[in-house]
């Protein structure tokens, strides 16, 4: 087999071809990543008015002054938010993904519809009647507008993690669940002895799709919160910048606060995230 | 499907169906998380967001229905019609500019050299990058002062500074390029992953007979990719005509209306102006339009 057979372009390994790559290389990662460092580097640049690729006074200031502004307070919120709305997340999906994948009964078949169908109801769609629903949560009567509550709890339930849960907890041999419930296992035992320390995979995927998702969110906090104690960072962006104390300098401080989280958890879960992005697109 | 539970044989029917009915209630118990959360804030926003678009939602004072008075309102307003065409013309260009780009990329970074895995990392980053982040970074690039970061570039090129987002006719391609260097690097990826799908020997059998490398990309590379395509394709449009945090954020439709799309004029029109009848109606269209696309996109593929 030749090496020019082993991909599309097929590029061989002589030197010609390894010089192409290499200006290549440099080029994507200076249009994809680079303006990532320009953020990164004016972040650290005191009195930044502009983004600055080379830092002519190397500093804390604008991170000193985001502080002043109460990024921290956002960035706290944030993870509360993350935090709660994961959990909720992980749990509500594994609980769903093991009725889905392991039980036969009868509404089955419609609640997989239904698990679908959100996942075509954008939450955009939603945004004004949820904002109401929010203000007088139905039979219990709350008011979630203004807390952290109103962003987590309709983050709780998401399709795509029920769907992976489900995809993988139909993998699990049942010879293994029956050999447990001869030995006298309760439904309990079974999941969450059984099942459940059998798909860690599937708790990775949902894990970092899942924090990455709630990370992003925009719009639901933005309806959510009714004054800037209840910003997450994202949103807390877009207002800092109307500050005219705030330079270019702390707005990227702040940014890259925000993006910290995320990136960090991409780099650490690669794997997981790949797993993911291919399943998730298949799926469509 | 195969690992589900054989029913069992019921033996004393008299002591099994108080414990059969326990047995059934099983599934729902662990169902009921999930199903309570997607209830309250899915589909009662769902089912509220449709009956308020043929209302006239007051707040304390009760509701009036006024038929289908919202809709014809919207399609007569003018600045629901050009959100539409903006959210068209971005969603089009945003959608086919990430997957030839993509591509492109894709074809690039192909390969198991550790040197690609790692360009393939460095070039996904905007992918995991808060919308928001992207918004205030790329608002920094644009900025429109002679020393902004891209006017800077075009000088030594010997071009005049440009207004981008603050130019009227610049704007809304300059909210695309955003989107497109936002989303090229996830369509790379998913491409990168069909390309290891396709078969090897078709491209030794174009090798043998001395198929240019063009023609391998056309006749080989490209309908292997059909499926893949097709899937990138639907989710990108869907997720064009939703688009919200990216214009929101970058230009709150301005200049001028020149970028307002769909959802910051729902947004407006029911958040600022408070008027939720009418955009409950603009928010069935776009649910409508979605639908359609989605649904659309899979017959044809069938």
């Amino acid at each position: 087999m030749s090496a020019s057979s082993d991909t599309a372009l097929g590029l061989t390994d002589g030197r010609g071809s390894r010089a192409v790559r290499l200006v290549i290389g440099i080029v994507l990662v200076v249009v994809f990543a680079g303006p990532l460092l320009a953020m990164t580097v004016t972040a650290f640049s005191d009195g930044a008015g502009g983004l600055v690729l080379w830092p002519e006074e190397l500093g804390l200031e604008n991170f000193r002054i985001a502080v002043d502004l109460d990024v921290l307070r956002y960035l706290g919120n944030s993870f509360v938010v993350v935090g709660g709305a994961l959990l909720l997340q992980v749990a509500v999906s594994v609980f769903a993904g093991y009725a889905l994948a392991r039980k036969r009964f009868r509404g089955a078949a419609f609640v997989m519809v239904a698990v679908l169908a959100t996942m075509m109801l954008p939450e955009e769609v939603l945004a004004i009647p949820l904002s109401l629903v929010l203000a007088d949560v139905p039979v219990i009567h709350v008011n979630l507008i203004g807390s952290l509550a109103g962003v987590i709890f309709p983050l709780g339930a998401w399709g795509f993690s029920i769907l992976v849960m489900t995809e993988f907890m139909r993998e699990v041999p049942v010879e293994l669940e029956e050999a447990a419930r001869l030995d006298g296992a309760g439904e309990w035992t079974v999941f969450s002895r059984i099942i459940l320390p059998l798909c860690k995979p599937a708790l990775g995927v949902i894990g970092v799709f899942g924090f990455t998702m709630i990370w992003d969110q925009y719009l639901l906090p933005l309806i959510v919160s009714d004054d800037a104690s209840t910003y997450t960072l994202p949103i807390a962006l877009r207002s800092l910048r109307t500050d005219p104390d705030v330079t270019v300098g702390v707005l990227m401080a702040s940014s890259l606060l925000a993006l910290l989280p995320s990136v960090l958890v991409f780099l650490f879960f690669q794997r997981s995230f790949a797993r993911g992005l291919t399943a998730g697109a298949l799926k469509g | 499907m195969a690992t589900s539970i054989a029913p069992r044989p019921v033996t004393a029917p008299r002591v099994a169906v108080p414990r059969l009915r326990g047995r059934a209630l099983v599934p729902w118990l662990f169902l009921a998380p999930a199903i309570v959360l997607f209830l309250v804030f899915k589909f009662v926003p769902m089912f509220q967001a449709v009956v308020m678009s043929f209302q006239d939602v007051r707040p304390y004072l009760g509701n009036v229905g006024v038929g289908g008075r919202n809709y014809t309102g919207l399609v007569q307003s003018s600045g629901f019609l050009s959100a539409v065409g903006n959210t068209v013309v971005l969603a089009v260009g945003q959608t086919v500019g990430a997957l030839v780009v993509g591509f492109v990329l894709a074809l690039l970074v192909e390969g198991q050299a550790r040197s690609l895995a790692f360009v393939r990392s460095a070039a996904f980053l905007p992918v995991v990058v808060p919308v928001a982040v992207v918004a205030e970074l790329w608002r920094a690039l644009y900025s429109p002062s002679p020393d902004g970061p891209f006017n800077e570039i075009i000088a030594l090129f010997g071009a005049l500074p440009q207004g981008y987002l603050n130019d009227p006719g610049q704007s809304l391609l300059s909210v695309m390029a955003v989107g497109i260097w936002r989303d090229a690097p996830y369509d790379m990826m998913i491409i990168v992953a069909g390309l290891v799908g396709i078969d090897r020997t078709l491209y030794e059998a174009a090798d043998i007979d001395g198929a240019s490398r063009w023609r391998r990309i056309f006749h080989v590379t490209l309908p292997g990719l059909r499926p893949v395509i097709a899937i990138l394709l639907t989710l990108a449009a869907v997720r064009g005509l939703r688009v919200f945090t990216e214009v929101f954020a970058l230009t709150n439709g301005g200049p001028n209306g020149t970028t307002e799309v769909l959802m910051t004029f729902i947004y407006k029109v029911g958040f600022e102006q408070n008027r939720l009848g009418l955009a409950s109606a603009g928010a069935v269209v776009l649910f409508l339009a979605t639908l359609v696309l989605t649904l659309g996109v899979r017959a044809v593929r069938r």
